[in-house]
C-alpha cells in the first residue's frame, strides 16, 4: 500500500491543444500532496492523468512518464483499467450510483467487475471502508437505502469509502470539498488525515486555507493566459510555500493579491 | 378601474386603523368565474336554438362568449395583464378539451359497439368453420353470434413478441454504440442518418421488403408470422434506437467516470452501471414501440395473410393478428347477406386491441417506476 509517484517531463493533450507542458514532480508516500492555482490551469487535468482518466476524453492524450514504484503507467502493455484499479479517485460532485444501496455502493468497485465475494467478507469490507470513511455510524442501520439518499456531505464520503474498498495505493481527489458545507469539509478534511497513515494522497483544491490545513507538500500550478499551457511554478513544503514561497508567482497568488 | 375600486371601498369602508395596501388590486369575487360560465351557456344555448340547435353549435357559442366575457371583466376589475392571463388561459383549457374530444369520442364508440361482442365464446374461438350459412342462421334464430378473435389474439400476441426479440437486442445495442462507442465518427453519423430514414419508412413497404425478402430466400408463397414479425421490426427498430440513445444520454458522465475510478472495465460500466440507470426508460420507450407497431395492417396483410383457424407457430402457415381480422370482418364479411354478426365482432377486435394497447402503456409507467432509480433515506 502507499506508492510513491514521479512524474518526468509530462505532457498532456486535448486533441492538438497542449493543455499541461512539462510537468515533473516527485510525491512522496504516506503524504498528502496539495494543487493549488487558478482555475483553468490544469492541476485538475494534471490530476485525472494520475491515474489515466484523461484518456477517458474524446482527444485525451499524454507525452512523457508517469511512475507508481518505479512503473511507467504510460508504459506499452499497460492496462488503464489496473491502473485504476490501484489509484482511486473521488471527484468533485459526489456521484454514488443512484440504482444501488449504500452498501453496494460501497461494493461497487468488487461487484461491478464480477468479483465473488462471501456474504461475511462483503459485510466486513463494507464495515471497514465506512469506518475508513468515517460514514460507519451513520449509515449502519440503513445500509440497503439507497445512496442518493444522503446529505452531500455523507455521499462524497460514500464515495471515498468506495474508493478505499477497492484497496488502492493511492487516492486522488478532485476538489472532494467544493461542493459541500463547512461542517461536511471539516469531516473530509479530518478523514485525509486519517487516510494519509496508510494511503498516498493528492488532493486538488480552490481553498487555500484547505491546502495549507491538509496537506504535507504543495504544488502551485499557474497559466501565462488563456489558450497557454499550464505550468508548475512551484512545489514545496506547504509550509514554505505558504510563508516562504520561492516564486513571485505564488507569493502573489496565496497572498490574495493575484486570482 | 379605479372609479370600481374606490366605489367598492366607499361601499364597505375599512376600519380606519388599518390604511388600504397600496401594492393591491382590484379582485373578482370566488363566484364571478362560474357565474359568467353560466351565462355564457344560457346566451349560447339561445343563440345556437335561433339558428337551429346543435350540441356542436352550442358548444362553440358558449366557449367563444364564456372566453370574451370572462377575459373582459378580468380586465375591468383585476387590471389588464390578469384580462390577458386569463384570456389564455381560457384558450389553453379549450384546446385541452378539444384535444380530448376524438379521444372521448373513439373510446365511446369502440366501448358501446364492442361491449355486446365482447364474450368468453369471441375470447377463446377462433373463426374456423364459421361461414357465411352459419351467420344468417344466427341472425334468422336471433342467438348469440358465433366465431371469435383467438387465433387472431394470438397471432398479435405472437407476431408482436417476435418483432420485440428482434428489435429490442438491435435497437439497444445500436444505441449503445452510437453513445457509448461511436464518439460522432463517420459510421455513428451514418447509423443516425439511416435511422432517421428508417423512422419514415411506411409501413406498407417495410411489409413488402419483409415478403420480398423472404420470397427470394423461401419462394414465392413465403407467408407466416416470422415474416410478419421481421416486417413489424424494420418499423420497430429506429424506435427503440431513438428512445434508448436518448435515455443512454442523459444518464451522468460522472456515473461513468466514478465505475472507470473503481477500475471497472468499459463493458461492464456500461453493463451494471449506465443501463441500470436508464433502465425504466429503455423499458417504457420499447413498450410504446410495441404499442406502435400491434396496430399496423398493412404489413401484415402482405406478410402473414389471412388465417380462420389457430395457429401458433409463427415459422410456418398463415396468421391474423387483431388489425388485419377488424379490416377482414369489415370488408368482406362472413356472410355477405348478414353482415351484423360480422361487424359486431370486428368492434369487439378493436376494443381489444385498444385495451391491449392501454395495457401496454399501463404497463411501461410500471416498468418506469419498479426500474427507476430508488428513493428514499
Amino acid at each position: 500500500m502507499a506508492k510513491r509517484i514521479d512524474v518526468n517531463a509530462l505532457n498532456v493533450y486535448y486533441s492538438k491543444f497542449l493543455a499541461v507542458e512539462d510537468i515533473s514532480i516527485n510525491i512522496e508516500p504516506k503524504s498528502v500532496t496539495a494543487f493549488i492555482g487558478p482555475s483553468g490551469c490544469g492541476k485538475s487535468t494534471f490530476l485525472r492523468t494520475l491515474n489515466r482518466m484523461h484518456e477517458v476524453i474524446p482527444g485525451g492524450r499524454v507525452e512523457g512518464e508517469v511512475l507508481l514504484d518505479g512503473d511507467d503507467l504510460y508504459g506499452p502493455g499497460v492496462d488503464p483499467v489496473t491502473v485504476r484499479s490501484q489509484i482511486g479517485m473521488v471527484f468533485q460532485r459526489p456521484n454514488p450510483f443512484p440504482t444501488m444501496s449504500i452498501k453496494d455502493n460501497v461494493l461497487a468497485g468488487v461487484k461491478l467487475n464480477g468479483k465473488k465475494i462471501s456474504r461475511s467478507d462483503a459485510d466486513s469490507l463494507v464495515e471497514k471502508s465506512l469506518r475508513g470513511a468515517n460514514l460507519w455510524n451513520e449509515v449502519k442501520d440503513r445500509l440497503d437505502k439507497p445512496g442518493s439518499g444522503l446529505s452531500g456531505g455523507q455521499q462524497q464520503r460514500l464515495c471515498i469509502a468506495r474508493t478505499i474498498a477497492v484497496k488502492p495505493d493511492v487516492i486522488l481527489m478532485d476538489e472532494p470539498c467544493s461542493a459541500l458545507d463547512p461542517i461536511s469539509t471539516l469531516a473530509i478534511e479530518d478523514l485525509i488525515n486519517e487516510l494519509k497513515s496508510d494511503y498516498t494522497v493528492v488532493i486538488v483544491t480552490h481553498n487555500m486555507q484547505q491546502a495549507a490545513r491538509v496537506s504535507d507538500k504543495t504544488a502551485f500550478f499557474n497559466i501565462a493566459g488563456t489558450g497557454k499551457p499550464g505550468k508548475l511554478i512551484e512545489y514545496n513544503d506547504t509550509a514554505a510555500i505558504f510563508s516562504n514561497p520561492e516564486q513571485k508567482a505564488t507569493e502573489d497568488y496565496v497572498s490574495g493579491r493575484f486570482g | 378601474m379605479s372609479v370600481m375600486t374606490s366605489n367598492k371601498h366607499s361601499a364597505t369602508p375599512t376600519p380606519p386603523s388599518r390604511k388600504r395596501n397600496s401594492l393591491s388590486k382590484g379582485k373578482l369575487p370566488r363566484w364571478a368565474v362560474p357565474a359568467t360560465a353560466a351565462g355564457a351557456i344560457i346566451i349560447g344555448a339561445a343563440l345556437s336554438t335561433l339558428t337551429g340547435f346543435s350540441v356542436a353549435t352550442f358548444a362553440i357559442y358558449s366557449a367563444v362568449l364564456f372566453v370574451i366575457a370572462a377575459t373582459v371583466i378580468t380586465s375591468v376589475v383585476e387590471g389588464k395583464r390578469q384580462g390577458r392571463n386569463a384570456m389564455w388561459t381560457y384558450l389553453i383549457y379549450g384546446s385541452f378539451l378539444l384535444a380530448l374530444i376524438p379521444l372521448a369520442s373513439v373510446l365511446y364508440t369502440v366501448l358501446e359497439k364492442g361491449l355486446p361482442g365482447m364474450s368468453s365464446h369471441f375470447l377463446f374461438t377462433s373463426m374456423n368453420g364459421v361461414t357465411g350459412a352459419v351467420d344468417n342462421q344466427t341472425v334468422a334464430d336471433g342467438a348469440p353470434v358465433l366465431g371469435g378473435a383467438y387465433h387472431a389474439l394470438m397471432g398479435t400476441l405472437l407476431i408482436t413478441l417476435w418483432a420485440t426479440v428482434i428489435s429490442v437486442p438491435v435497437g439497444m445495442l445500436t444505441a449503445i454504440y452510437l453513445v457509448e462507442y461511436g464518439k460522432n465518427g463517420p459510421l455513428s453519423k451514418a447509423i443516425t442518418f439511416f435511422v432517421d430514414v428508417m423512422t419514415g419508412i411506411p409501413s406498407i413497404v417495410a411489409g413488402l421488403f419483409a415478403a420480398a425478402f423472404f420470397g427470394l430466400i423461401l419462394g414465392p408463397n413465403a407467408r407466416m408470422g416470422i415474416v410478419a414479425a421481421v416486417a413489424l421490426s424494420v418499423l420497430m427498430i429506429p424506435t427503440v434506437v431513438r428512445s434508448t440513445e436518448e435515455m443512454l444520454k442523459i444518464v451522468p458522465n460522472e456515473l461513468r467516470e466514478a465505475a472507470y475510478a473503481l477500475g471497472v472495465r468499459r463493458w461492464r460500466t456500461i453493463l451494471k452501471v449506465v443501463i441500470p440507470t436508464a433502465i425504466s426508460g429503455i423499458a417504457s420507450g420499447v413498450t410504446l414501440a410495441i404499442a406502435r407497431v400491434i396496430g399496423e395492417t398493412a404489413p401484415i396483410l402482405v406478410t402473414a395473410g389471412i388465417a380462420s383457424q389457430i395457429n401458433t407457430n409463427v415459422f410456418a402457415n398463415w396468421m391474423s393478428t387483431l388489425p388485419t381480422f377488424i379490416y377482414y370482418q369489415i370488408l368482406t364479411p362472413t356472410s355477405p347477406t348478414n353482415i351484423d354478426p360480422s361487424v359486431q365482432r370486428a368492434w369487439a377486435a378493436a376494443l381489444l386491441l385498444i385495451l391491449m394497447v392501454m395495457a401496454l402503456n399501463l404497463g411501461a409507467r410500471l416498468i418506469a417506476s419498479l426500474f427507476a432509480p430508488k428513493k428514499g433515506r
